[in-house]
């Protein structure tokens, strides 16, 4: 096991930010971790890269423990904060030779900077200041700066947060690049970003973990279930909607209701049911259940 | 450490900072000691840098907390403090490479006052009749007293995420132990600490150390005093991972 987490609990004055979580990452696997905002994914990466220590629990990176032996732990692993803090009055040479010193690279530091450079395709910017640079350039030089010591693990806190769709894309692939060699977790609140560059999915909410498993099986899992838009020309509740036979769950946005089944011919009785109450169907599509349902079944309905 | 000295410095002289409290410290002490008619050397009528060694601890009251006061406070608030406690170094190595480069950072402003040294050395008549092993001890001590202060310093930069709140805790604690506690030793109130009073006070040891004598009790109490400061500041660094 690459990556160790067992029995994880971090309390912040009496708030658990993470409640008793269990994982583990298998050498080469690139894990997203998913979850609304404040669902604990920071926290969890925060006590694997040693910034902070759980309450309760134990973790590990290559069999070295976070509590004893940390700095192998910090040596193992590239680290990506949310928010991607940078010194701005630095030169992006400057910053990659600084961090090239703390991690104590003997070999041919310069190279390593110049090759990381290369790399994360700052070539064209390496002479500026790093706050003069736009935000996905600001990205890569904090992808640089966690992995200028060519670590094992990687650890990346919403890595392409607040970037443009062309940035997006284009840092994914540099990730999905760098994760051939590597173990990585990544973290995210979109759910396309995850799917796009995870072979595994872990979702958390509210501190607990909800799902773990491999995105296709994700999938699969829900296979069995039927979505249905509608639009009902009188308005209808809720509570009659959930009399019918076979409905899971509804959920409406203005007229528009979406409705889970594990009925198939869920569409026949909304039919019936809109004749029998005396009301008419607009609209009705079927949907195929996507993560975006899966998670959004998962993270509200706790 | 080393690395975390040269970044320290790199940010120092990269910004204006460095240039600022170099020029600011030999500006003052300058005045004092060449312009003010109640202060200045030739109104004194005596060969020495009394003065200079007078206005000095009261000069870098307000300019070390100026240079410390970023140190950790910054790198919190814009969050790097994360990216380094997250690099393969000890707490304590982080905090003395910042100390170091503060205490480097004394050094180079108590650097050019030399050349008022070297005035007043060929001012003196015959040349050279002054307390020269009076003065170098006088330098050695103003350099002891920056390093206390520049210990007072990190700390309160470790206490808080808001420089202006660093930098005033940091002015005081600095006031506090150079003179308030020596002061203090008037109050009948207080009269049975007097010996502690004295031994705490920072003036006593820099004084002391000012007559040209190096007592190893002084250097023992300078470097002690740095030390509890930076084992306070690391308990706090510490105390972070809770």
């Amino acid at each position: 096991m690459t990556i160790t987490a067992n029995n994880l609990t971090k309390i912040y004055s009496e708030q658990k930010a993470i409640d008793n979580i269990s994982f583990t990452v298998n050498k080469g696997e690139i894990v997203g971790f998913l979850g609304p905002n404040g669902a604990g994914k920071s926290t969890t990466m925060k006590i694997l890269a040693c910034y902070t220590l759980p309450n309760e629990g134990f973790a590990s990176i290559n069999n070295f423990s976070i509590f004893d032996n940390s700095e192998e732990v910090r040596k193992n692993t590239g680290y990506l904060p949310e928010q991607n803090p940078l010194y701005n009055e630095m030169y992006i040479r400057e910053y990659l030779i600084f961090l090239t010193r703390l991690h104590k690279i003997k070999f041919k530091p310069l190279a390593r900077v110049d090759e990381m450079i290369e790399i994360t395709g700052l070539q064209d910017e390496m002479h500026k200041k790093i706050g003069q640079l736009s935000k996905g350039y600001r990205q890569r030089v904090g992808l640089a700066q966690a992995l200028i010591h060519n670590p094992p693990v990687l650890l990346l806190d919403e890595p392409t947060s607040g970037l443009d769709p062309n940035q997006i894309i284009e840092i994914r692939n540099l990730i999905k690049e760098i994760g051939k060699t590597k173990t990585i977790i990544l973290s995210s609140h979109i759910l396309q970003e995850v799917q796009a560059m995870c072979n595994r999915i872990i979702i958390l909410t509210k501190g607990k973990i909800v799902a773990d498993d491999t995105t296709e099986n994700l999938l699969k899992m829900n296979k069995q279930k039927l979505s249905v838009k509608v639009i009902f020309k009188k308005p209808v509740t809720n509570e009659t909607l959930m009399k019918i036979k076979g409905v899971i769950k509804t959920h409406s946005s203005g007229e528009q209701w979406n409705i889970v089944s594990d009925d198939f011919e869920i569409r026949e009785k909304l039919f019936d049911f809109a004749v029998q109450s005396g009301n008419h169907i607009l609209e009705m599509t079927k949907e195929s259940i996507n993560l975006e349902q899966i998670f959004q079944q998962l993270t509200t309905n706790q | 450490m080393i690395s975390i000295l040269i970044k320290e410095i790199n940010s120092f002289f990269s910004s204006i900072i460095a240039y600022l409290v170099i020029i600011v410290f030999f500006a003052i002490t300058g005045v004092f000691l060449w312009i003010i008619p109640e202060t200045n050397i030739y109104d004194s009528g005596y060969a020495t840098l009394d003065q200079l060694f007078e206005i000095a601890p009261w000069v870098l009251m307000f300019l070390v907390p100026a240079i410390t006061m970023r140190a950790f406070a910054e790198e919190r608030k814009s969050g790097t403090l994360e990216i380094i406690l997250t690099k393969p170094i000890t707490d304590t190595h982080l905090i003395l490479g910042k100390y170091f480069a503060g205490i480097l950072l004394v050094l180079l402003s108590i650097l050019p006052t030399l050349i008022y040294y070297y005035s007043v050395y060929h001012l003196a008549t015959p040349t050279g009749n002054m307390d020269n092993g009076g003065t170098w001890g006088s330098f050695i001590g103003l350099l002891l007293l920056g390093s206390a202060y520049v210990s007072i310093g990190i700390f309160t930069s470790v206490i808080t995420d808001n420089q202006i709140i660093s930098f005033i805790f940091s002015m005081l604690f600095c006031f506090l132990f150079y003179i308030l506690l020596d002061m203090l030793r008037g109050l009948t109130i207080l009269s049975s600490f007097d010996p502690l009073l004295e031994y705490l006070s920072i003036n006593t040891h820099y004084i002391s150390i000012s007559r040209g004598v190096l007592d190893s009790r002084d250097i023992i109490y300078f470097v002690s005093f740095s030390f509890v400061f930076i084992i306070l500041s690391q308990l706090i660094i510490e105390k972070r991972k809770w």
